[in-house]
């Protein structure tokens, strides 16, 4: 404890860069950013144009709506939850999103619609998980289904989404510089990553979280709002699900109930390759971010390759889920 | 111990009220009256009074089951009395959840640090209040409250590092921190210190010490006798749930804290006519250990057990006895230390290799690791036996049948059907069908750690019979109790402990209560009464 | 009990009379639910024949080709397959566990038969049926003592263990279609979901098989009381002697053999294996049968008729959806109400909030 008093005035700026290490908490983080630079940069060795920036670029697009879904998946895993329902709802949302602009519901009352759905839908886990004491996972397991059953219920039939503004936002390129470009769908997703990474750093609010995954009935003993939070991380995970739903949708302008299935395996697979602790209150949600991008990255390698086939990004994304497991359950026993 | 009575720093208030502390004392901050609570059927306290002055450390005293933890609950609003009054500052009080006792200034630190280890020190410090800019979190003015606090109390401790970084001990001190930022006038420690060492401990009483002369009222728990002589200006002693006495910590001697807590309670319990009449035999022992230790539960100990004999382990809760049971089983893994079983070395990894080698332990904590709620009293009894023969040689029904039959009749056990519930039970049957599920087993050696805790009399009876019976069939036996007179009555040999140690070793020649009692109190004439090759080395 | 007029409160509740202990059983509201399904199965039907002039009963059961038609025993062909899964998930379960990956498991068992069989030298003969699913089982077999060894030696919690295989896994089963949707012509294979022995189907007599398996295996040894003791308290079994780690193994190994079965008969019902699809979302159709059945997933005590039943319970539903003319996808809607239903009547708090609200007493009070 006294180091850090001592490390006043007299040091230089050097010194601290020289003698800097990380602390451990960051440790999985900074794993995982170095996991994906180092494919990344052994694929720019490997395949012409993979070092391309829009190759990157393509990447954060592609994955947009998976880059929300972890953020939601992010808070609910922080608490020590789980969240089943999030591919299902992504579903329903292009469904709901597709009925009701095919009805001639005005773009921004669909788009709320969307999101209000989804956050109830959300809220009503959360309620059944805090005040009943059902599990996370049998709660989100109806999730699940009621989701993917709504889905149907509107139409078993895929509907395309003709509405004019929102082609627009899904076609319109941002350029950021000379040929390079993004599209709106990427700056959503960091914007959402942004709220969240502020939300859970600097709210009483998501450091309740982080408590709540720490110790919970500490977290109650200390007098913080356990119930609200808990309740509140599923409606947040609701919401970013229906978020997700409508970025997908720009990605593929169409509601179909056969959507996103399994995603929630990769946005849980993106929140544990980014470090996030599936016990519960360590990780960070950049960390969910990057592992998006990593599981993105080596769809990437697979299509660059040629010779691998696409099965081969399961079968990688579950290695790397292995590995990511087996240390945190080690990095657990050493603490305990 | 001889030390810290000079040490003390005697505040004005203890010496003011002197040998009489009713009359001339100053308004007490809480006064509980007569206060009653009652579990189902169990009265857990039963017109308890406690009072608490300012600028003073009040040890509550009590063994296991006396009544310490629901008295602190019954303050905190965790538990709702269901008689008595709540007397604060003048004003009675109702306290129906522990935000409500917080918001009147009793704030409560608990064994277990109650803390986020994934938070800093800063946020457990001050979360839920936490100083705020535009609806975040103002860390900077966070940082500094919690260092302006740290300081105030003598701690240095960046606010900014990880909770989880520290000691134990640091995190208990961020605790009492947190508790005194809410201005807080009784500040209650449970059992703060069992975990941890001489330095830390001293840290802590610095920080008491400061708070007592902020004029704060502390509530201490702690078994250990030395703590307590070192830091506390006045107790009140439970026993039973119910109150013994309040005193003054230094017109009390050691010896007479003991005597109040352990109490003794006349029992119409048959006189059982074994104590010292074994005598050891010269065969080689069932277990021999020899320092065996492990951090932070047990300081090294040799032990020697033979056929036939009954070893009472005497001690107060956290003297180490539960401690070293669990390491003679296996229950827990020995840091340093050999232990022989029947002449071979043997490391116990898991209670598994004890059982191989004929020891049966049951552990005290009957609900949390001896008990199998939802199976029947049939299956709880075989479950050891099968574990041993493994699950693709089942026990023959007819077998099983006579053997539960058996023990139901030879224990008495009630309701003697096989296919009850085990959680339909009372405590005594439970205990008496996990006695069961042990001599099943046929061991050799039969380790019961407070197998009488909370049960009826006549339960209780009959399973000190037993454990007679057995030892005079050749079995050996630990007899690990609370009670003093049980420990006594039953073994032929007596082991004290106290502060993690083996203090004493005799044989129980007319060994009375008050003997064992100044062993704990550590001013029995240790030096001569103990015996010849297996005394403790210290 | 020596004094026979007062019985103590404990063994009275212990002898209830026949009527008390069917209203008592677990297995009572499943029952009701199944038959409740089986009812409207029944009014629907007469419902809409009648509409067309004609007459038909839902449990009819008679003679065709010589075997047994009738749409109950459809339903039993059907369920055969989460039968099987949700078998091994019960026991999973009751150790405090769970196995996401037993789709996956499904999804590799058909892709290596089909492989196998269409690789074999004769791709008809019955040999080439039998060496196929051996090896396929076999492989299973494998995936089990995987799922085992993250479980029980690494101590990785069974939920994020068995992920990394479900993730896998159809990864893996594509790997050895290699991506193709492969069909096989075999008409021992084939049987396996559409054949019939004794004029019953063959996929319902493999899984009842199963379930007295796992009937005998449980209550014949000590096996099913071990893994009662592991769920129900794994201290106090530990501190007894049970060897948590053979146990949790085995049922780990057993659910992935179950798994295993179902996949080849999914498999066998098309001829053919889509490495994408085949025994989609099993688990969780076998998890829901498993709560459906009572058996609580915090783990102890099972039931592996409750299984059965709650199995049944999910083929009816699916059947009974379309039969009311509502479009069977729908389903899934009626399972997510039946997952809450069934997790709020087993929810002590939902239970409290249906009584008259008393106080709880607070447990465990102790210093």
């Amino acid at each position: 404890m006294s180091a850090a008093t001592a490390t006043l005035g007299t040091t230089s700026l050097w010194d601290k860069v020289r003698t800097y290490s990380p602390p451990p908490r960051f440790l999985p983080l900074i794993v995982t950013i170095a996991l994906f630079a180092g494919m990344f940069g052994a694929g720019s060795v490997r395949y012409e144009n993979f070092g391309d920036p829009q190759v990157f670029l393509s990447l954060m697009i592609n994955n947009a709506h998976l880059i929300v879904l972890a953020v939601g998946m992010t808070f609910v895993i922080l608490t020590g939850g789980i969240d089943l329902s999030v591919g299902s709802v992504v579903a329903m949302s292009t469904m709901i999103l597709a009925k009701t602009l095919e009805k001639g519901w005005s773009l921004p009352v669909a788009i709320v619609t969307v999101l209000l759905i989804a956050t109830l839908l959300g809220t009503v886990m959360g309620l059944l998980i805090h005040y009943f004491d059902i599990q996370p996972f049998i709660a989100t397991l109806a999730g699940l289904f009621l989701a993917r059953g709504v889905a149907y219920l509107i139409s078993i039939e895929s509907i395309p989404i003709a509405n004019e503004t929102f082609m627009k936002w899904a076609y319109e390129p941002i350029t950021l510089w000379s040929t390079y470009w993004i599209r709106w769908s990427v700056v959503v997703a960091l914007i959402a990553v942004a709220v969240a990474a502020y939300v859970l750093a600097f709210t009483r609010f998501g450091r309740t979280v982080y408590a709540i995954g720490g110790n919970e009935s500490s977290a109650m003993l200390m007098g913080l709002r356990v119930g609200v939070v808990k309740v509140g991380v599923y409606a947040v995970s609701g919401f970013c699900a229906g978020l997700g739903g409508l970025l997908f949708a720009l990605n593929t302008p169409s509601g179909n109930s056969l959507h996103a299935v399994g995603m929630e395996l990769d946005a849980i697979a993106a929140a544990v390759i980014g470090g996030i602790l599936l016990t519960g209150g360590r990780g960070y949600v950049v960390g969910a971010l990057v592992g998006v991008l990593v599981l993105g990255v080596i769809q990437t390698f697979i299509i660059f390759d040629g010779t691998l086939t696409s099965w081969w990004t399961r079968i990688a994304i579950g290695v790397l889920l292995l590995v990511f497991v087996v240390i945190q359950r080690l990095m657990t026993r050493r603490q305990t | 111990m001889t030390t810290t009575h000079e040490e003390r720093p005697v505040t004005t208030t203890t010496q003011n009220a002197g040998g009489v502390p009713a009359a001339q004392t100053p308004e007490p901050v809480i006064e509980m009256r007569d206060i009653s609570i009652t579990f189902g059927n169990v009265r857990a306290l039963d017109g308890v009074s406690l009072r608490l002055l300012p600028g003073e450390v009040h040890a509550l005293m009590g063994e296991n089951g006396a009544g310490k933890s629901t008295l602190i609950k019954a303050l905190t609003g965790v538990y709702t009395i269901d008689s008595g009054t709540i007397v604060v500052g003048g004003e009675e009080h109702q306290f129906s959840t522990p935000a409500a006792a917080q918001a009147a200034g009793i704030s409560t630190v608990y064994q277990e640090v109650n803390l986020v280890p994934n938070l800093t020190v800063a946020e457990n410090m001050l979360l839920g209040r936490e100083p705020r800019f535009l609806g975040g979190i103002n860390v900077r003015a966070m940082n500094r409250r919690a260092a302006a606090t740290l300081e105030r109390l003598g701690l240095d401790i960046d606010p900014r590092s990880m909770l989880g970084d520290h000691p134990i001990a640091i995190q208990q001190l961020v605790a009492i921190a947190r508790a005194v930022d809410v201005e807080a006038r009784v500040v209650i420690l449970d059992e703060p210190t069992s975990s941890l060492d001489a330095d830390e401990v001293e840290k802590l009483f610095e920080v008491m010490r400061r708070l007592r002369a902020d004029g704060v009222a502390i509530v201490f728990v702690s078994h250990f006798l030395d703590q307590i002589y070192e830091i506390a200006d006045r107790m009140t002693i439970l026993r039973n749930g119910r109150l013994v006495e309040e005193r003054m910590v230094a017109d009390t001697t050691q010896l007479q804290l003991v005597q109040l807590m352990i109490g003794r309670e006349l029992e119409a319990l048959e006189r059982l006519d074994r104590a010292a009449t074994h005598q050891v035999t010269t065969t080689e022992p069932v277990l021999k250990a020899v320092g065996l230790s492990r951090k932070g539960s047990l300081e090294a100990t040799d032990l020697c057990l033979y056929d036939g004999e009954v070893v009472g382990v005497a001690g107060l809760l956290g003297s180490g006895r539960t401690e070293l049971a669990r390491l003679l089983f296996g229950a827990d893994t020995a840091d340093n230390g050999t232990l022989e079983i029947r002449s071979a070395r043997r490391r116990l990894r898991s209670p598994r290799h004890a059982i191989d080698r004929k020891v049966a332990f049951s552990s005290e904590d009957r609900k949390a690791e001896g008990v199998i709620a939802d199976l029947t009293v049939a299956d709880n009894m075989l479950l050891a036996l099968q574990a041993s023969r493994g699950w693709l040689r089942p026990i023959p029904q007819a077998t099983r049948n006579r053997l539960v039959a058996d023990y139901i009749e030879a224990l008495d056990i009630r309701p003697a059907d096989p296919n009850a519930l085990m959680r339909n039970l009372s405590g005594g049957n439970q205990q008496k069908v996990l006695l069961a599920r042990w001599l099943i087993t046929e061991p050799e050696l039969l380790i019961l750690d407070e197998p009488t805790r909370g049960i009826d009399i006549g339960a209780k009876a009959q399973i000190q019979a037993k454990v007679a019976e057995l030892a005079g069939k050749g079995m050996s036996v630990v007899f690990i109790s609370a009670e003093l007179e049980e420990v006594l009555r039953l073994s032929d040999r007596l082991v004290v402990m106290r502060d993690r140690r083996k203090i004493d070793e005799r044989r129980n020649h007319d060994v009375t209560v008050s003997d064992v009692l100044e062993i704990i109190a550590g001013q029995g004439d240790a030096a001569g009464s103990r015996t010849e090759e297996e005394t403790s080395r210290d | 009990m020596t004094d026979t007029l007062t019985p103590p409160a404990a063994e009275r509740a212990a002898r209830p009379g026949p009527g008390a202990r069917i209203l008592a059983s677990p297995l009572l509201w499943p029952v009701v639910a199944l038959l409740l399904l089986v009812v409207i199965n029944t009014l629907a039907l007469a419902f809409d024949f009648a509409g067309r002039g004609e007459t038909s009963f839902f449990l009819n059961v008679r003679i065709q080709d010589g075997h047994l038609y009738g749409n109950i025993i459809d339903i039993a062909r059907n369920s055969a397959p989460v039968l099987l899964v949700a078998l091994g998930m019960t026991l999973i379960i009751a150790t405090r566990g769970i196995d996401l990956s037993v789709g996956a498991i499904a999804a590799i068992a058909g892709a290596v038969a089909c492989t196998r069989l269409v690789g074999a030298a004769d791709e008809g003969a019955v040999t080439a049926a039998i060496m196929a699913c051996t090896w396929a089982l076999a492989v299973c077999v494998l995936l089990g003592l995987w799922n085992g060894f993250l479980v029980a030696v690494l101590g990785i919690q069974p939920i994020l263990a068995t992920l990394v295989l479900m993730v896998a896994g159809r990864g893996l089963a594509m790997l050895v279609t290699d991506g193709q949707i492969t069909t096989v012509h075999n008409d021992t294979f084939s049987d396996l979901a559409t054949g019939f022995v004794l004029g019953l189907p063959v996929a319902s007599l493999i899984a009842v098989g199963m379930v007295v398996v796992a009937a005998v295996l449980t209550r014949r040894t000590a096996l099913g009381m071990l893994i009662e003791a592991v769920g129900i308290n794994p201290e106090a079994s530990r501190l007894a002697g049970v060897r948590a780690r053979t146990i949790i193994w085995t049922v780990y190994v057993f659910g992935a053999f179950c798994a295993g079965l179902a996949g080849l008969i999914i498999a066998a019902n098309t001829n053919s294996v889509n490495a994408n699809s085949l025994g989609l979302w099993i688990e969780l159709d076998a998890i829901l049968a498993v709560v459906i059945g009572g058996t609580a997933l915090t783990g102890g005590r099972f039931s592996l008729a409750g299984t059965l039943v709650g199995a049944l319970f999910i083929t009816t539903l699916a059947r009974t959806i379309p039969n009311v003319g509502i479009p069977s996808e729908a389903n899934y809607l009626f399972k997510a109400v039946v997952v809450v239903a069934v997790c709020l009547l087993q929810s002590p708090r939902a239970r409290a909030a249906l009584r008259v609200r008393r106080r709880p007493v607070p447990k465990g009070a102790h210093s």
